[in-house]
């Protein structure tokens, strides 16, 4: 992996007047904190309100730029940050940026279904883990083939949502023609190619816009597009190496790994920014007669491959549940900060109202497993006490398996917690998937153990059903 | 890969009736689906003037290296399987591992052995998630049958007979019981078989014990050594001459430990390693992670983690997306295949070689991955679809 620049070097670039203006005690605490990547240079604003701060502000930037550059599409707080990479592997540190899902729209469609396909785009959600996950950005498709009708979209797009916009056309003159448009909204230009470098560059640069190059089956290629497009003064570029799905996706996948491994591990600056990765392309073997979900599912393993290996943002189609669940949850999966802490602190929580009579439940402290028990609890509006034993931050199952959750254990919680003097009974609820300690468990504690659902979504039920008073 | 692909049902089959109903609302024009591609040079107006930029008169020509790494060492080769000529009875064997370079850096090298799949085959009825089930209904309670479905239907390349009927709980049937069950499966079957044991910490090693037994000149795969049960089970492996697979809890220093354990029974061509499968959305990262480490870490010299990687696939219906039953979510029958088709494909990714899985679409598509990922080609560039002009039929 390439070196990161440690405190040491980031230090001497700082003001050094421990002003505190950033909320760190003093300069060497934010020189640390930069070398984390916690926090980021813009905090340390007398650098750039200071003139006599530029040329260190200059040196500061040149020596944290990360190995994959970051480029910023759209305006306000719906704008997307994408690239930005320091590293190959997640556990080298962490991966920074998720990846950008931006879905189509065609320009031709006409006035309210293109309305409701925006709204869906941005309607789209679903509830994990105590946030909800939601799609990024909307690709406008110059499918008409009209300078006039691509830029009449975009402006309408722009009326209808404040979410980063992206201009999709191989044609130099609709992308000219729809970027005048809406230029002040920052739209990432989709694409300059080796033929048309000269036109879309001069485009991009002269709005100071992010621009793709696009420059399929070479990465030689790629790298001499991005060079031109240098030297014409484009400084926001996003890559696209280009996308097959099926038979294609070895080479994709093999070519999305050179250019982060060159950019990361070689310090390759040409192929140093964000790539762009298109499953949509799968439609382009749809057929007619074929059912759609065959060509969504072959869209969704395409997307997926990319995210895994190292796409900044994916253009899709598909608008399902089914579709876009299972990227949306990859895509949490690889960004989550692998140092960050997996385990919630132990102890006796309490739901509703708790009396003597409460049923009593038991889970792990793993952190996706009780935040999933107690969004269930809370959505059942249940009465309960739920003890939560450390298991070390492990799941219910792996924790049984792994003996981090053993009748030893759950007995030393009951003690703790001092669970017998808070109820009336000695009733001891379960998992479903620790149903193998349940006679052991009796044993250590006296406590009657009766076993729960085997998915915590059943937990509502069970607990109405007072099956668990039953002799 | 030892199976007759031709086989394997296609995706389209596998969803049936389910494809045919949704197909009844669309129509599109043939011609709506043909490319659009568009001439790609086109000069702009020249009315305007132009700023004052240096537009370069030519492209500015960049060289381009593949990025090789520098690997010491590669990755064990597991054989799994033998036939008459060495003292088994399969129709063929399968071999895993021998890796020279992280998971599908086709620049460096390709995969020695493309990973390979084994469909869970159970010793009595379980609970299944429904999506999984109806594809299984007719065979759960035939173990024999059920092998036989899987391979010359779904294509397994092996198949693990899971005995869990050994468990105290579920029956606590003999080490005897389950090596008739055994018995029952190879003659069901000519692909290698694996073993799987209960769980049960009692009886594991006896039953495994047993297993290794009956399975002499088969090299089975004994499914599982913990830290907790291995003594046994490594006895057995070296006795009868097995593979065994080396199953932790997602913590590679304890993947390590075991490993040096076993050594003092086993040599290298008999572990296989596994540090526990979690299901896309429930820990997957964690799966992903350490397998990407273990990988790594053989590539470069560590001979504790230098073996092929198993993974419990079968682990992704653990997700309550995989399975629940909601209209708002999508059609379960899509929902959970594809579930445990992304949570495959990031462990493909990673560097899994032997894939334990049990829905038919899933099986089907994790093949044609290895398929697709094993073979970079010079592709020209009109090749690459132009999708920003593409035809999509409206409402899909």
């Amino acid at each position: 992996m390439a070196k990161l620049p440690g405190p040491l070097e980031i230090y001497p670039l700082l003001p050094g007047t421990n002003c505190k203006e950033c909320g760190e005690a003093n300069c060497m605490a934010f020189a640390t904190k930069m070398a984390e990547h916690t926090v980021k240079l813009e905090a340390c604003e007398p650098l750039f309100k200071e003139s006599k701060y530029a040329k260190k502000l200059g040196k500061l930037k040149e020596l944290v730029r990360p190995p994959v550059r970051e480029v910023l599409i759209g305006t306000g707080e719906m704008a997307a940050t994408i690239g930005g990479k320091l590293v190959l592997y997640r556990h080298d540190l962490r991966y920074s940026n998720p990846t950008a899902f931006f879905i189509d729209i065609p320009d031709n469609l006409e006035s309210d279904a293109f309305a409701s396909r925006v709204k869906a785009i941005e309607d789209w959600t679903y509830v994990y883990i105590g946030t909800n996950l939601r799609l990024d950005g909307v690709a406008l498709r110059g499918v008409s083939q009209d300078p006039k009708t691509f830029a009449t979209a975009a402006k309408k797009l722009t009326e209808l949502t404040n979410w980063p916009i992206m201009l999709c056309s191989l044609n130099p003159e609709m992308l000219a023609t729809a970027a005048k448009a809406i230029a002040d909204k920052r739209p990432l230009l989709y694409a300059a190619t080796l033929d048309t470098w000269a036109e879309v560059g001069e485009i991009a640069a002269k709005h100071n816009l992010p621009l793709v190059a696009y420059a399929p089956g070479s990465l030689e290629n790629l790298s001499s597009l991005v060079n031109t497009l240098r030297a014409i003064g484009v400084e926001d570029i996003v890559i696209d190496p280009g996308t097959l799905s099926t038979t294609g996706l070895g080479t994709t996948v093999d070519d999305f790994t050179q250019i982060r491994r060159s950019a990361i591990n070689e310090d390759n600056e040409l192929l140093g920014y964000p790539t762009l990765a298109t499953p949509i392309a799968a439609w382009a073997d749809h057929r007619e007669g074929e059912a759609p979900e065959l060509t969504k599912w072959n869209e969704v393993i395409t997307a997926s491959a990319l995210i895994v290996r190292y796409a900044d943002l994916v253009v899709l189609h598909s608008l399902d549940m089914w579709t876009n669940l299972p990227i949306t949850f990859l895509r949490s999966n690889l960004y989550t900060d692998p140092v960050k802490p997996v385990a919630v602190e132990a102890g006796l929580m309490e739901f509703g109202e708790v009396g003597p009579d409460a049923p009593v439940m038991y889970t792990t402290n793993f952190a996706l497993t009780y935040f999933t028990v107690e969004s269930d609890i809370k959505q059942s509006a249940s009465n309960t006490y739920l003890m939560v034993i450390d298991t070390e931050g492990m799941s219910v199952q792996s924790a049984v398996a792994g003996r981090k959750l053993t009748a030893e254990k759950i007995a030393e919680a009951l003690e703790e917690y001092k669970v017998a003097e808070k109820v009336n009974h000695k009733i001891l609820i379960s998992p479903g998937m620790a149903a193998r300690l349940s006679g052991e468990t009796e044993e250590a504690t006296g406590w009657t153990v009766k076993v729960g659902p085997q998915d915590s979504s059943g937990i509502g039920k069970y607990l109405q059903e007072e099956k668990w008073k039953e002799e | 890969m030892t199976t007759d692909r031709e086989k394997t049902t296609s995706l389209d089959d596998m969803f049936g009736d389910f494809a045919e109903l949704v197909l009844e609302n669309v129509t599109i024009e043939l011609d709506e689906l043909r490319l659009a591609l568009r001439p790609m040079v086109q000069q702009m107006a020249k009315a305007a003037a132009r700023p004052a930029l240096e537009i370069p008169k030519s492209l500015i020509p960049a060289s381009f290296k593949p990025p090789l790494g520098k690997y010491t060492r590669s990755i064990q080769e597991i054989t799994l399987g033998a036939t008459k000529k060495d003292g088994g009875s399969r129709g063929s064997t399968v071999t895993i591992g021998g890796h020279t370079a992280p998971a599908w850096d086709l620049f460096q090298a390709p995969p020695k052995h493309p990973p390979i799949i084994a469909a869970d085959v159970f010793d009595m009825p379980i609970s299944l998630a429904h999506a999984v089930k109806m594809h299984y209904r007719e065979v759960l309670d035939d173990p024999a049958a059920w092998a036989k479905l899987v391979v010359d239907k779904f294509g397994a390349d092996v198949v693990t007979i899971h005995l869990i009927s050994t468990d105290r709980r579920l029956g606590d049937t003999s080490p005897n019981d389950a090596a008739k069950t055994i018995e029952e499966v190879l003659q069901a079957v000519k692909v290698p078989i694996l073993i799987g044991s209960a769980g049960d910490p009692e009886k594991d090693g006896p039953v495994l014990a047993k297993a290794a037994e009956v399975c002499e000149g088969e090299k089975t795969l004994l499914c599982s050594a913990t830290v907790d049960v291995y003594e046994d089970i490594a006895l057995a492996a070296k006795k009868h001459d097995q593979v065994v697979l080396s199953w932790t809890s997602i913590d590679i220093n304890q993947q390590k430990e075991l490993n040096r354990r076993l050594f003092e029974w086993l040599t290298p061509e008999q572990i296989v390693i596994d540090p526990t499968t979690a299901a896309l959305g429930y820990g997957l990262e964690y799966a992903f992670t350490i397998m990407q480490r273990m990988r790594l870490a053989g590539l470069l010299g560590d001979e504790e983690l230098c073996f092929p990687i198993s993974s419990g696939t079968t682990n992704a219906w653990a997700a309550r997306e995989a399975w629940l039953k909601n209209p708002e979510l999508g059609p379960r029958e899509l929902r959970g295949p594809i579930w445990e088709s992304v949570t495959a494909l990031a462990l493909l990714l990673a560097g899994n070689d032997l894939f334990m899985m049990m829905h038919p679409a899933a099986i089907k598509t994790v093949h044609d991955l290895v398929g697709w990922l094993k073979e970079r080609r010079i592709v020209k560039p009109d090749e690459y679809p132009d999708w920003t002009t593409l035809a999509i039929p409206e409402g899909v």
